[in-house]
């Protein structure tokens, strides 16, 4: 039930955030230390939640199967594939990975 | 220009087409993370902006509370707001068309639009791409989270593979230049240094506050960052 609450609040924080746009006079949203704040953060938590997703267990840092993922996938996104077919290539990286012993 | 031969409406469905199809792993991604089907849903129906999604996903699915997800995936929908200023300008939707527009404002569906010179289709291109991939999206997330439900342990089939491989696709594009790349690199370490010593998920929200820091005092392109999860152009022929 908890969850359920914070799935509610997030998705009413996205709806307010996407309708705040259309309704901020232009001029304050106009800022473009606006813009690049919400271009560097983006970036910064894409980077934190793949480091997070690679390389920690709870509160542990690990170096499993998942390395492979990320190797797999960067191989991906280089050849420029499309966006399935990485995470296709990340998932059969790991699952290969585990079949030959990693963790 | 006849609707149907409109190049806004024919870049808006294909680019429906290929966001819509990665649905299945998000739905795949969040049963796996332990939310079940109509929390997945809710999710896809409701909150509907990828990132965001799947921040909250990766963030329960680390073991993170329900606050840290949020908080996560509340800060990666920053730039919409940036993206709904734009689209108002450009849109100009008016009464309850502005509600639905908000809804419907993604990375996609503000670079198919301005993608297009003419206002026509700007307005088209907005609207076919954003609906588009709200039913699409929504129908493959189902699809995943189905499939996610019906085939058991999800290591044996590496699905926490997968999430890894879905983040990093996210952030791929946006790396463009040399600066993006050093943000990524520092905020990725600031990450695993904090991972031992504070609750998951609070982790990322320390990366986050580094990078809204770097980008609050730093001088580069203001748009950095802000590119389509998908490249709407990337399947047109020139």
């Amino acid at each position: 039930m908890n969850l359920w609450l914070w799935i509610l609040i997030a998705c009413v924080v996205a709806y307010l955030t996407k309708l705040a746009g259309y309704l901020v006079p232009a001029k304050v949203m106009e800022n473009p230390q606006m813009t690049r704040v919400a271009g560097t953060l983006t970036i910064g938590l894409l980077a934190s939640l793949t480091a997070v997703n690679t390389f920690s267990t709870g509160q542990v840092l690990v170096v499993d199967a998942r390395l492979a993922a990320l190797v797999a996938a960067g191989v991906a996104l280089w050849l420029r594939a499309p966006f399935l077919v990485v995470v296709l290539a990340g998932a059969a990286a790991a699952a290969v990975a585990r079949l030959l012993g990693a963790a | 220009m006849e609707f149907s031969k409109s190049p806004a409406v024919r870049v808006g469905l294909s680019i429906a087409v290929a966001t819509g199809l990665y649905g299945v792993s998000f739905g795949a991604l969040s049963v796996a993370s332990g939310l079940d089907l109509w929390q997945t849903m809710a999710l896809s129906l409701l909150l509907f902006s990828g990132g965001s999604q799947f921040a909250f996903i990766g963030v329960v699915g680390g073991g993170g509370s329900g606050v840290a997800a949020m908080s996560a995936s509340g800060l990666l929908g920053i730039r919409n707001a940036v993206y709904g200023m734009q689209m108002n300008a450009m849109v100009r939707p008016r009464g309850w068309k502005r509600f639905a527009a908000a809804q419907v404002t993604i990375d996609e569906s503000t670079a198919t639009a301005t993608g297009q010179s003419e206002p026509l289709e700007q307005r088209r291109g907005f609207w076919v791409a954003g609906l588009g991939i709200y039913v699409l999206w929504n129908l493959f997330t189902l699809v995943g989270a189905l499939v996610g439900n019906a085939i058991g342990d999800p290591a044996q089939w590496g699905l926490d593979g997968a999430a890894v491989a879905a983040f990093l696709g996210l952030l791929w594009p946006r790396l463009k230049a040399r600066e993006p790349a050093a943000i990524a690199v520092v905020c990725a370490m600031v990450t695993l240094l904090a991972v031992p010593f504070a609750p998951a998920g609070v982790p990322i929200l320390v990366a986050a506050a580094v990078a809204g820091v770097v980008g609050w005092f730093s001088h580069g392109p203001a748009r950095e960052g802000l590119e389509p999860d998908v490249d709407p152009y990337s399947s047109e022929g020139k």
